[in-house]
């Protein structure tokens, strides 16, 4: 860190850094666009973990998470405004692609606009919508935004802000959709979009020409609600981001508030919470492998798929007490010890997967009319893959290795042998033939812990009151469709001041216009099906 | 159910006087003829309520249980919801699986009013009754019954598929009670437009 830190600082002397749990490097907002394209192309920082922005009261601002996908190595970037009634930053969209998205959102909550985005458009809220809720300001009273009773307008032009060769900022009209362009409206209620996304598509005859992604339509504001409630209240909102990752998603912020408190958790909580993990995983992968093939045509997949599914829900049912939402993991711990049943029924699933998957190939991945939908159809090249940010199985099918269990080990993935699958091909039958390959592993993994899981606490015990010390915490898992990021600003309160859930879904949405571009219409089926987006998850 | 008969001529104790047909029937057994007699309502809402199709509908979390109770373990096919409709034209009632928030509002409504009537709503889950954990948020529904009527509301977070299975065979009960002929067959009032 102090290496980068002496290089970033012999190109702009202003710089300085906070040294606060994580180590950030303040940056002047007009140096930004030095600092950045320094870091992505001297320094192969060439992967944007997050992008989060943030109200420190007398000022707004973002933090960028950005690594390099060479070295591993990390850097933490702050940047600022104290301008609260026009306040506007540089962009970072030309140099890491999956910044494009991300500002929107931050435009969208705190009203910052970025200078040099090609798109200054509200993503999630309405674009009638009145402030910005993440600002500590915001007029929270329902009378300020109704529910609203006319149907959504969405313009055909957007707002983007240039620089000018004389130092003025600029507003251009930039145009989505042409008057001429055929736009076809896929969702929000569509049901082979996964859930309520809807895709402004423009087609000519049957091949898609652009595709605007409109996001929002389950934003359920979880941030700011988690300003306002005690750590261990934020935890449910964990599982119901993204439902099938549940295990994993409170997994992550459960971690995250361990490591800002330092509390040691137990062997055996460990050992619970990664196969817990691993047993969601195969769950979520299977769900992929139902919706994919129903999707193609194939509702027998959809039957046989729900049907193993349901097996790793009645263990989570034994232990946890849901079948799809468990509320299982907590700070220090597991809230409960594993049924006494639970080995066995575990060891006899593993025992009958096996015959579950070759079921499955011999159903559909050798079928003739499965291959030629998917093979060669939606290709996302490795350099995309990076570029966009699409990390899990999706960005693996591409060729990069970005699993975060190997990466950045946690729980007691430091203790198993497994092999990261990772595909070159980077199409739709790499992206379906991935996630059944990940299951084969996540079944290895559980069959090394399942034996030897130790005895003691399932818990650590934890003062009824949970305050975090004064900074900010960041901390990743590999969920079951891409990596989930847990950013949390602390003040010191029993409360945090800022709690930021980095999605697993939202870079993917940012690649649809990309990897569609030039296909067949139905083929943004396949390709939105093995992408495999969870909605609530983008959204929040 | 008891259904009053409303006619100018005659009464209501007129028109359940029925001897000439009870006498009719008895000759027709007689004669070794099999005669049911039954109240044509009774066997309409026998039908709609053993084939009722729920709409394509999800936002979220109970939308994964919901493609549980189709899926084998459970199959609501079993208890007469055969398939799923992707169009509501097609559909008879509406699950609101998940979350409702503001900008999918006005959605939620034109789907409803889309659907042909007869037609019914099940709220799924506690964000459909009231908003749920998320109750406090800048941009969620306290509860659908605030855009659309609702006739049955599940509990739970999500409700597991045997607590959606009952709510919907409570459906059933409530559409078996209903006068079709006069109720409602002739519920839904013409758009202005259309006059």
């Amino acid at each position: 860190m102090s290496n980068i830190y002496d290089k970033i600082k012999a190109i702009v002397p202003e710089v300085t850094i906070e040294e606060n749990g994580l180590s950030m490097v303040v940056v002047p907002s007009e140096k930004m666009p030095i600092v950045a394209s320094y870091l992505s192309e001297k320094e192969s920082f060439d992967s944007l973990v997050a992008l989060i922005g943030n109200d420190w009261g007398d000022s707004l601002g973002v933090v960028y998470i950005i690594d390099s996908t060479a070295t591993n190595e990390r850097v933490v970037l702050k940047t600022s405004t104290t301008d609260k009634e026009n306040p506007m930053l540089y962009s970072v969209v030309n140099v890491w692609q999956s910044a494009d998205l991300n500002e929107r959102e931050v435009y969208d909550f705190y009203g910052i606009r970025f200078i040099g985005h090609p798109d200054m458009r509200r993503i999630f809220l309405r674009e009638d919508w009145e402030g910005y809720p993440l600002r500590k300001d915001y007029d929270m009273s329902p009378e300020a935004n109704p529910v609203p009773q006319t149907n959504e307008y969405n313009a055909d032009t957007t707002i983007s802000l240039q620089e000018q060769p004389d130092g003025t900022i600029k507003e251009e009209e930039r145009v989505v959709f042409a008057p001429e362009d055929y736009v076809v409206n896929i969702g929000p209620q569509h049901p082979a979009t996964h859930g309520v996304m809807r895709f402004r598509t423009a087609i000519e005859g049957e091949t898609i020409k652009k595709i605007d992604p409109i996001c929002g339509y389950i934003h359920r504001g979880v941030e700011k609600l988690a300003e306002g409630l005690t750590y261990p209240q934020t935890l449910h909102f964990t599982d119901r981001l993204d439902y099938l990752s549940a295990h994993q998603n409170r997994h992550a912020l459960c971690m995250c508030i361990e490591e800002a408190m330092g509390i040691e958790v137990p062997e055996r909580a460990k050992y619970i919470r990664t196969i817990m993990d691993e047993l969601s995983r195969i769950g979520s992968h299977l769900l992929l492998y139902s919706t994919l093939c129903m999707d193609l045509g194939s509702i027998t997949a959809f039957i046989y798929g729900f049907r193993d599914r349901d097996k790793i829900l009645d263990i989570f049912d034994d232990t946890c007490g849901g079948r799809l939402i468990m509320n299982y993991n907590k700070i220090g711990g597991v809230m409960a010890d594993i049924h006494p049943e639970f080995v066995t029924k575990v060891k006899n699933f593993i025992k009958y997967m096996p015959k579950g998957l070759a079921e499955y190939h011999a159903l559909f991945s050798g079928n003739i009319i499965a291959r030629n939908r998917m093979e060669g159809v939606g290709v996302l090249s490795k350099e995309d893959a990076i570029k966009f940010g699409i990390f899990g199985p999706t960005g693996r099918a591409s060729g990069w290795a970005n699993d975060v269990r190997k990466l950045e080990p946690y729980g007691v993935y430091d203790k198993v042998d497994f092999e990261q699958v990772v595909l070159t091909e980077g199409d739709t039958y790499a992206r379906y033939m991935i996630r059944l390959k990940e299951i084969e592993q996540s079944m290895h993994i559980i069959e090394q812990l399942i034996d030897n899981i130790p005895e003691g606490d399932y818990a650590a015990k934890t003062k009824p009151i949970i305050k975090l010390p004064e900074g900010n915490f960041f901390k990743r898992v590999e969920g079951a469709r891409g990596a989930f990021g847990v950013y949390i600003e602390s003040k010191g309160d029993k409360t945090p001041y800022r709690m930021k859930f980095v999605s697993q879904g939202l870079n993917l949405i940012g690649a649809v216009d990309h990897i569609t571009r030039d296909s067949k219409i139905a083929d943004l089926i396949a390709i939105g099906g093995s992408l495999d987006y969870v909605i609530p998850d983008i959204d929040r | 159910m008891e259904v009053k008969v409303d006619l100018k001529s005659m009464k209501h104790e007129n028109f359940k006087d029925n001897e000439y047909i009870e006498q009719l029937v008895k000759e027709l057994r007689e004669g070794g003829t099999n005669v049911v007699v039954g109240v044509l309502d009774d066997v309409i809402n026998w039908g709609r309520s053993n084939s009722l199709w729920p709409l394509t509908f999800a936002t979220s979390c109970c939308g994964i249980e919901f493609m549980s109770v189709g899926a084998a373990s459970n199959d609501m096919a079993r208890f007469g919801f055969e398939v799923t409709r992707a169009s509501p034209r097609q559909a008879d009632f509406i699950m609101v699986a998940g979350t409702i928030v503001h900008k999918m509002a006005p959605v939620l409504k034109r789907l409803y009013d889309q659907m042909a009537s007869p037609k019914y709503v099940i709220a799924v889950g506690g964000c459909a009754i009231s908003g749920g954990p998320f109750k406090n948020s800048y941009h969620v529904v306290k509860g659908v019954n605030e855009i659309i009527p609702v006739d049955v509301y599940i509990p739970g977070c999500p409700p597991r598929p045997e607590a959606m299975l009952y709510g919907m065979m409570q459906l059933q009960r409530k559409v078996k009670l209903e006068r079709f002929f006069g109720g409602v067959n002739k519920k839904e009032k013409r758009p202005e437009q259309d006059k």
